[in-house]
């Protein structure tokens, strides 16, 4: 079977790369602007023996979404700002008790109602900090429809070998932007395991040697899952007042993606082997940002883009390992310059660090990074 | 002839199988167990009548009453 | 060890929480007699919310999910539509299922799924000290009302047959052999069942609100405030204050399943 081509909006193809993936759970709550994942949910899931369930908000989508998780189903939800805030202690809830899960930010302006309609890059502080307490998510930015459609496959199949929650990260640019999507034939998915350890032997939450739990159980296994959202030893019994333990399983839900960073990294680099300017972007502002270092070339300026698929964890090594000859970095955002702290805090000895906010739903042009690029 | 069995390291010396019971059978004892618990115990057992009250209101499944009523005939007491 | 406890109870999760004379453990105790009665033990998943009646699955071995607190209703309902033939029941708190949890509580009753929650209500939040509980009588002291209750308090049982529920029982815990025979109704009904245990809390509701931690005194006055449901007819308004209404209070065959509807929509057209 060949692969199929079809013009579809960003939200549609996250639907299509979720399905591709083995989603087969959804509970959301409408909100714009990513309420067409919803409906095409709804519209879909019935036709591969899924369920989708509208529930009355966002904390119950996603604890309904961990409930599905740990039923055997791989599930998600999608919301913008306002819903997404209302989600954190239940990702919080997934990430301490490890379930497998994606949430979709299709990211619009806030705080609190903001900007229903305009696009903004606002909530990647909120993606890796938004739950109290310490603990480690994966988020990924699809920049086109097309990566839509793969950061979606790959946030699942992430969520699955890693047992997070993983949150993909688009905006209503890339939401209602219709463009072409090539769905491959075929689709490399991760499929749900039970643990390869029988019930006598398994330990709910004892990493293998690679700091990874084995596989994921589901209810009616015979495992007897204890399922905890207190601090826990390794069986699932409660260890909150007991200070190594609640040390350990911390210590554990952050380094097994800190101790994969580099499996973590995700990036595109354009024109970056001799470039003395890098742009660093993520999600749509990568649209603009490929056309001003194309512009720049052209000028004979030495401009390179290194594109962040993976936002969290941060690329640290690998922009590190590109800023052999660089003296400044730009960093177009949509929001008040946030990433670019973060590649401040990496790059910061190594180069000057130049922040490029835009604010109010403001999309960069190619014109406004230009600028920032002469010689 | 029912027979009650109190096991000691569950028992938290709340008293209620004492208080359900309508026969009277248990009472306290100057036991205590391991916890500091004082424990009851079946006085009177040949007044039990195998009604299970205190096997079914114990909040620690610390008492068992080996009866010769099937549970039947207990649950449609 | 009693067989049942022996069989079914996760030994590394114990000692219990519970305190001496909890009525939590009544419950716990008769929800295992329950289960052996239905031969279910095989096909159970528990989900507890928090507060000293969530950790009751916790208790016992199965697939347990202890979950956030007010959220028990909202992950059974993801997990029963995973897993539509698993016995699903929620052991939640008053706190828990009609405070924090109210929205997904009334919305699980509406959409009448096939789920099994129980409610261990103490009419005060026992684990966090004895504040005040939306199922507080009015004018009762507690930690978070010191001079008296100024709100009215919810009968949840008239809030789960509003939201649309399909069984619902109360009974207290002087009245164990009654409370197992709802929960294994409950149990097998299909639709939404709720089942209210009123349960003495020495420590906390016990000692704040009524001024004894006694635990047989506290009993003592939960069977004497019980009214059954057949004689509660005759009483007035006035006889019934104070009284605690048991029964089975409401079965009903005549709501669609919302488990059943979801994956009937897998036959029909869509838009």
């Amino acid at each position: 079977m060949d692969s199929t081509i079809e013009i579809v909006q960003g939200n549609e193809a996250c639907v299509r790369g979720a399905l591709a993936a083995g989603c087969r759970f959804f509970a959301g709550y409408p909100i714009t602007p990513a309420t067409e994942i919803a409906e095409l949910m709804a519209l879909r899931l019935p036709e591969c023996n899924g369920a989708f369930v509208q529930m009355e908000d966002e904390l119950g989508s996603i604890n309904a979404v961990v409930g599905a998780a740990w039923g055997g189903m791989k599930a998600c939800t999608a919301t913008t700002g306002p819903g997404f805030s209302l989600m954190q202690e239940g990702i919080g809830y997934a990430a301490m008790t490890e379930t497998p899960c994606v949430i979709i930010d299709v990211q619009r302006g806030g705080p609190a109602t903001g900007q229903p309609t305009m696009p903004s890059q606002q909530d990647v502080m909120q993606a890796k900090y938004g739950s109290h307490g310490d603990y480690e998510i994966i988020a990924l930015c699809p920049s086109s429809v097309q990566e839509s459609f793969e950061l979606t496959v790959k946030a699942f199949n992430l969520a699955e070998r890693f047992r997070v929650p993983v949150m993909v990260l688009s905006d209503e640019i890339v939401g209602h932007t219709r463009e072409k999507l090539r769905i491959p034939a075929e689709v490399e998915v991760i499929p749900r395991n039970p643990p390869a350890a029988p019930p006598d032997e398994y330990k709910m939450y004892r990493p293998g040697p690679d700091g990874l739990l084995d596989g994921m159980p589901s209810v009616g296994q015979g495992y007897n899952i204890l399922v905890e959202s207190q601090a826990h030893g390794e069986d699932g019994n409660r260890k909150g007042n007991d200070i190594a333990a609640s040390a350990k399983v911390i210590d554990h839900l952050c380094s097994k993606i800190t101790d994969h960073a580099q499996e973590l990294t995700d990036i595109v680099t354009l024109e970056c082997d001799d470039a003395q300017t890098l742009v660093v972007a993520y999600g749509s502002v990568v649209r603009s940002a490929k056309n001003a270092v194309r512009q720049a070339r052209a000028q004979g300026i030495k401009a390179g883009l290194v594109q962040l698929r993976i936002l969290w964890p941060f690329a640290d090594e690998a922009l590190i390992g590109l800023a052999d000859g660089v003296r400044k970095v730009v960093v177009p955002e949509m929001n008040v310059g946030k990433i670019s702290r973060e590649v401040q805090r990496v790059l910061g000895k190594y180069c000057e660090v130049v922040s490029l906010p835009a604010l109010g739903g403001e999309l960069h042009t190619p014109t406004k990074i230009l600028k920032q690029l002469g010689s | 002839m029912n027979h009650i069995e109190i096991d000691n390291n569950y028992c938290k010396g709340c008293q209620l199988c004492i208080a359900v019971c309508p026969q009277g059978v248990l009472e306290v004892s100057p036991l205590r167990n391991s916890k500091g618990y004082l424990m009851p115990r079946a006085a009177r057992g040949e007044d039990c009548t195998g009604c299970m009250q205190c096997e079914m209101t114990c909040p620690d499944l610390a008492i068992t009453v080996i009866s010769d009523r099937t549970s039947k005939e207990a649950d449609n007491a | 060890m009693h067989p049942l406890a022996e069989k079914m109870l996760r030994k590394s999760a114990l000692p219990s929480i519970y305190c001496p004379g909890c009525g939590h453990g009544t419950v716990l105790n008769n929800f295992l007699r329950t289960v052996d009665k239905l031969g279910v033990y095989d096909n159970l998943a528990l989900v507890g919310g928090i507060g000293c009646s969530g950790w009751t699955p916790v208790f016992i071995k199965a697939d347990t999910i202890h979950t956030l607190h007010g959220r028990a209703v909202a992950v059974a309902t993801g997990l029963k539509l995973a897993q539509p033939e698993r016995k699903v029941v929620v052991f939640c708190g008053d706190g828990d299922c009609v405070a924090i949890g109210g929205n997904h509580f009334i919305h699980a009753a509406r959409r009448n799924i096939d789920l099994t929650v129980i409610m261990l209500n103490n009419n005060i939040y026992g684990m966090t000290g004895g504040q005040v509980a939306p199922t507080t009588p009015y004018q009762a002291r507690t930690q978070t009302s010191p001079r008296g209750n100024p709100e009215q308090p919810f009968d949840a049982c008239e809030l789960a047959r509003a939201a649309g529920a399909t069984y619902i029982a109360r009974w207290t815990t002087a009245q164990p052999a009654q409370m197992a025979k709802s929960m294994r109704e409950a149990m097998e009904h299909k639709g939404f069942s709720f089942v209210e245990v009123v349960v003495q809390c020495p420590t906390q509701a016990g000692r704040y609100m009524y001024g004894t931690g006694s635990a047989v005194d506290l009993y003592e006055m939960l069977k004497t405030n019980s009214v059954r449901l057949s004689k509660a007819g005759e009483l007035s308004a006035e006889e019934l204050t104070g009284k605690i209404v048991v029964g089975r209070l409401l079965q009903r065959e005549d709501r669609p399943e919302f488990t059943e509807g979801v994956y009937g929509l897998c036959q029909a057209k869509g838009a």
